[in-house]
């Protein structure tokens, strides 16, 4: 009798927030790959069961191939580069030096800034002819850039932006992390004679793999959640060369309305993050040492 | 020994001056008339016309004032429902609560930022779109600040409880005068990350919204400085600055906080 009014208690307390979770979180991801198998109402004519057509579609269409490819160069160049620049920066601001509050505060500044804010910055600094960009290239000899503006570099642009917002933020988890560390036991590796690079090989980096796990998996969730400065630095081109699977996932929904094929494009989202979750619990946690 | 020390510290230095670099031109722009915007020279006349220039050219005002209501708004609510999901999580015992736990940690990884599509049919059927509670409702339950508020309540010492039960104290008053008091720093920490965050949120508030009565500051700015109207460079920077401005400030002001509450929210 207690038990139960127990249980009821609980349920009661979780009912609030699990009307909203499941609201906007688990019942539309259920709806989305529900809906990659109709089509897209239009006007009078209602959606119709269209079975596995979406995924035809999915399959030939280039530029989806394309966005997926640049997603995976995205997430492939941003991730290691700004897990190794974050590392580099906990491990420096967390020593004794002149100027550490400026240097930290210089680091992380830009994770406070909102994505919009970010792009419209880095828009100034790569303006060909007079962004910063070109003023210190043309002081040193070199011509006029168009980093957004051609293919082959436009997402270069896009990441290096993403790195500059993300290190900062990757930063403070390691330096927390950095904190935990025990001195006795980087000291006694010093008195065994070891360098600083073999302690740092052999002693930090081992004990900050759980920090590793866990920002890598925030970088791998933001590379497919955080498209925002698409919008302002390239629009996704030249030719979709800068665009992200979000990106054309709102592109697909939002400007030619075609809400059963973005509804497919999710469901391969979704299968990349389930994927991450699957492995994260079955794979990466057996070999990450854990304390 | 030294050496190593003197090379370390340069490189720190190096890579924070690297990384101003962006932010420091658009500060300077912004406080220099526009003739100056791609001439460097030290004793340019400063000016604040820009500022004065953005913030007559588009609703400013009222894109802050929507944005102060939205993170209000989202903050108050993820506060009351985590809390209460967090309090059955920590100190109930129910059949279902391995489940329910693993539905809350899914959204960790599978964000309602994701769910575009699905989600804006959901508000459309709400009648909703268009309205500051559209922007809000699908960030109303964080996963994240269960999780986050279930790992502090759960270091609460049992005791604390069990003895407020003798005194005969209800279990709303035990969550209240006991758990909620004593998790103020995680409160804290939580609530500097989720205002920072739905601050500078915009793929959703874009998708959602199409007037002036409800766009935050992130859409309004990227309105503002995406029309090729021909608006001076400086102009937008100063923009761009006035709208990061609260948060900056409050970042310079509360640095060590801000750090550290950060840490706290990162840490599992």
């Amino acid at each position: 009798m207690l038990r139960t009014r127990g249980w009821i208690h609980a349920w009661l307390l979780l009912s609030p927030a699990f009307v909203f979770l499941i609201a906007f979180t688990h019942y539309p991801a259920l709806t989305t790959l529900w809906n990659s198998f109709f089509t897209t109402p239009r006007g009078r004519r209602p959606r119709r069961w269209a079975g596995l057509d979406n995924y035809d579609t999915l399959i030939a269409d280039p530029v989806f191939w394309k966005v997926l490819g640049n997603n995976l160069i995205y997430a492939l160049g941003t991730i290691p580069l700004s897990i190794v620049i974050a590392l580099a920066m906990a491990l420096w601001v967390n020593r004794q030096f002149t100027g550490r509050s400026f240097v930290r505060m210089a680091y992380f500044t830009p994770t406070v800034l909102p994505m919009i804010a970010v792009a419209n910055i880095w828009m100034f600094f790569y303006t060909p002819g007079f962004g910063l960009i070109d003023q210190i290239g043309s002081a040193l000899g070199f011509g006029q850039t168009n980093i957004l503006g051609s293919a082959d570099s436009a997402l270069y642009g896009v990441m290096a932006v993403t790195i500059w917002k993300e290190a900062g933020f990757f930063m403070i988890f390691y330096l927390a992390a950095l904190q935990t560390i025990p001195v006795s036991l980087t000291e006694a590796a010093r008195i065994e004679g070891a360098g600083s690079w073999t302690i740092l090989r052999r002693v930090t980096l081992p004990l900050l793999m759980p920090t590793t796990l866990f920002v890598s998996i925030n970088a791998v969730v933001n590379s497919f959640r955080m498209v925002d400065h698409i919008f302002i630095l390239t629009g996704g081109g030249p030719d979709n060369a800068s665009s992200l699977l979000l990106f054309y996932i709102y592109e697909v929904a939002f400007r030619f309305w075609d809400t059963a094929y973005a509804a497919t494009l999710t469901v391969v989202v979704l299968i990349f993050l389930m994927g991450l979750a699957i492995g994260q619990f079955f794979l990466f946690d057996r070999k990450v040492h854990y304390r | 020994m030294t050496l190593d020390r003197l090379f370390n510290t340069v490189a720190a230095w190096a890579l924070a001056l690297l990384w101003v670099l962006p932010l420091a031109y658009a500060v300077w722009t912004a406080f220099h008339p526009a003739a100056y915007e791609a001439r460097f020279d030290l004793f340019a006349p400063l000016t604040l016309e820009n500022f004065a220039k953005a913030w007559a050219a588009a609703p400013f005002r009222r894109y802050f004032l929507n944005t102060f209501i939205l993170v209000t708004v989202i903050l108050l609510g993820q506060l009351l429902l985590c809390t209460l999901a967090a309090y059955a999580f920590a100190r109930y015992q129910f059949p279902g609560r391995g489940i329910l736990f693993a539905l809350v940690l899914v959204q960790l990884l599978i964000m309602p930022d994701i769910l575009i599509v699905e989600n804006y049919k959901a508000i459309r059927a709400l009648d909703l779109v268009d309205t500051i509670p559209a922007i809000a409702l699908p960030y109303i339950a964080s996963g994240f600040g269960i999780f986050l508020l279930r790992q502090t309540f759960m270091s609460v010492p049992k005791e604390l409880e069990e003895a407020a039960q003798v005194e005969g104290m209800s279990s709303l008053g035990i969550l209240l005068k006991i758990y909620v008091p004593l998790a103020v720093p995680t409160y804290l920490a939580y609530g500097l990350v989720s205002v920072s965050h739905h601050w500078n949120n915009f793929l959703w508030p874009l998708i959602i919204t199409n007037s002036v009565e409800t766009r935050p500051v992130t859409v309004g700015l990227s309105i503002f400085s995406s029309i090729d109207s021909g608006v001076e460079w400086s102009v937008i920077n100063a923009a761009t600055l006035m709208t990061s401005g609260p948060l900056l400030l409050a970042f310079l002001l509360f640095q060590r906080q801000f750090v550290q509450s950060f840490m706290r929210a990162g840490i599992k």
